[in-house]
């Protein structure tokens, strides 16, 4: 039980995929001006994570592993992944037309999203030992990629909610949008620092 | 060498299979016309039209609700290229560009020193803004912020926006914006306007600003077209009938009446 709580709380805080492993910031600046579309985006990496993290755990455990192609790991999460991205996008265009457009280019983007794969890769290593697997991999797989997937849409929406407020603000010329933002993420990032002496 | 590649193709079938079966459910229609549409328009989503950006434009364009001649930035000319892919007639308009009327600044005088947000909006919340002017620009600028296409800049020297008229679409959105309506639209093939838009007397508008329509009727006197009056102690032209001859600019006493080369 202990074990689960773990990676739940080091998946949302300690090692927040966008604040403290830089993961995934294109969204995280693309997307973060209205909370609105924030929180979407949120749930869509989330969703395409959890997605991704079931699909790619089996696909590790019953075809990389036994065939001894460890090596393709990449190249065939990522194939999971932009397969993940499409049906969101499907999804998403059928559902609400605003907001796939409120999106653009950053939705199918989470395809090459470093974050997703980042999980993907990361399950592969800390719940697999070489070639043997290890006890409860599966669900423990599971919920770091869910539990990821909201520790992105945490950050994000802090994100839009600062920068919700930061449109009243005096900002000089040349910080203006993308510059400040960059600073406000780095200062968060410092927050979260915080968590990292956390051991449970 | 035979089993990544077998693997890798399998997997990328099966994947493929899937979004295909995914998509025949959740397929969008989407009229093609719509994105013909809006390759012609402007893109700045400055919603002058009246709907939720370009995009919306077009769609009600592609229904057949709205004609092309909503978007005013679009240009008489690409107007009617969108009216002929539809087959739809539309009438030809004058091009309008948006006029400044008032030649305040620092020529009109301030009552207090504001010191709040540094908006028009926010400025003129209290009692009206901070020049005696109850009608005069404020100067800070929310016309300049609003423009989509980068038209009006402010004239650090004078305190005043000016617009560049090549580049006003005459889309309106500063007039919306300005909370003194100083603003409006003009023919731009006309050249002559008045820059003030006070209705004071004479006398008051003297004690405030040195560049006010004082209502002393030269213009109208000289008026060789009958196309400037004087009404309610202001200027006005009647661009239907002015000829941009500058008889009334020559006569002007506070130098109000711009005419523009």
């Amino acid at each position: 039980m202990a074990q689960y709580l773990m990676i739940i709380i080091s998946a949302v805080f300690i090692n927040n995929f966008i604040l403290s492993r830089f993961l995934g910031l294109c969204p995280f600046i693309g997307v973060s001006k209205e909370t609105k579309p924030a929180l979407s985006m949120g749930l869509a990496v989330t969703f395409v994570m959890t997605g991704a993290s079931l699909i790619t755990w089996l696909i590790y455990r019953f075809i990389l592993i036994p065939y001894n192609l460890i090596y393709l790991r990449t190249i065939t999460f990522i194939l999971v992944i932009a397969t993940f991205v499409q049906l969101v996008e499907i999804f998403i265009h059928k559902v609400s037309p605003g907001l796939f457009r409120a999106f653009g280019i950053y939705l199918p983007l989470i395809t090459t999203n470093c974050a997703v794969l980042g999980v993907a890769l990361l399950n592969s290593e800390m719940f697999f030992r070489e070639r043997e697997v290890l006890a409860n991999s599966f669900s423990f797989s599971l919920l770091q990629g869910f539990f990821s997937g909201i520790g992105f849409t945490l950050a994000i929406l802090l994100m839009s909610g600062i920068r919700e407020r930061l449109e009243f603000a005096e900002v000089p010329q040349a910080l203006k949008n993308i510059p400040i933002a960059f600073i406000v993420a780095s200062l968060m990032s410092i927050a979260f620092l915080g968590f990292s002496g956390f051991k449970l | 060498m035979l089993a990544p590649i077998l693997t890798l193709s399998i997997l990328g079938l099966l994947f493929g299979i899937g979004l295909a079966l995914f998509f025949k459910i959740f397929q969008t229609k989407e009229d093609p016309r719509i994105a013909q549409i809006l390759e012609f328009l402007p893109g700045a989503n400055c919603g002058a039209c009246g709907f939720a950006g370009c995009f919306g434009l077009a769609q009600a364009i592609a229904e057949g609700k709205a004609s092309p001649t909503r978007c005013a930035p679009l240009g008489l000319e690409k107007q009617k290229k969108i009216a002929e892919m539809f087959g739809i007639k539309i009438e030809e308009k004058t091009r309008l560009v948006a006029t400044l009327i008032c030649n305040g600044g620092i020529k009109a005088e301030d009552k207090f020193v504001y010191q709040g947000i540094e908006t028009c909006f926010s400025a003129n919340l209290l009692h009206g803004g901070q020049k005696t002017c109850p009608y005069g620009c404020l100067g800070f600028g929310d016309c300049v912020k609003v423009c989509p296409f980068g038209a009006i800049y402010m004239d650090k020297e004078k305190k005043l926006p000016v617009i560049i008229e090549e580049k006003c679409t005459g889309c309106g959105l500063c007039i919306k914006t300005c909370p003194k309506k100083i603003l409006t639209l003009r023919p731009a093939d006309k050249k002559v306007y008045v820059m003030c838009n006070s209705i004071d007397k004479g006398a008051l508008v003297n004690k405030y600003c040195k560049s006010g329509c004082i209502g002393c009727y030269k213009c109208e006197k000289v008026c060789p077209s009958e196309a400037i009056h004087v009404k309610n102690n202001l200027a006005v032209i009647d661009y239907e009938k002015c000829t941009n001859c500058g008889e009334c600019v020559k006569v002007c006493p506070t130098k109000v009446i711009i005419q523009i080369i």
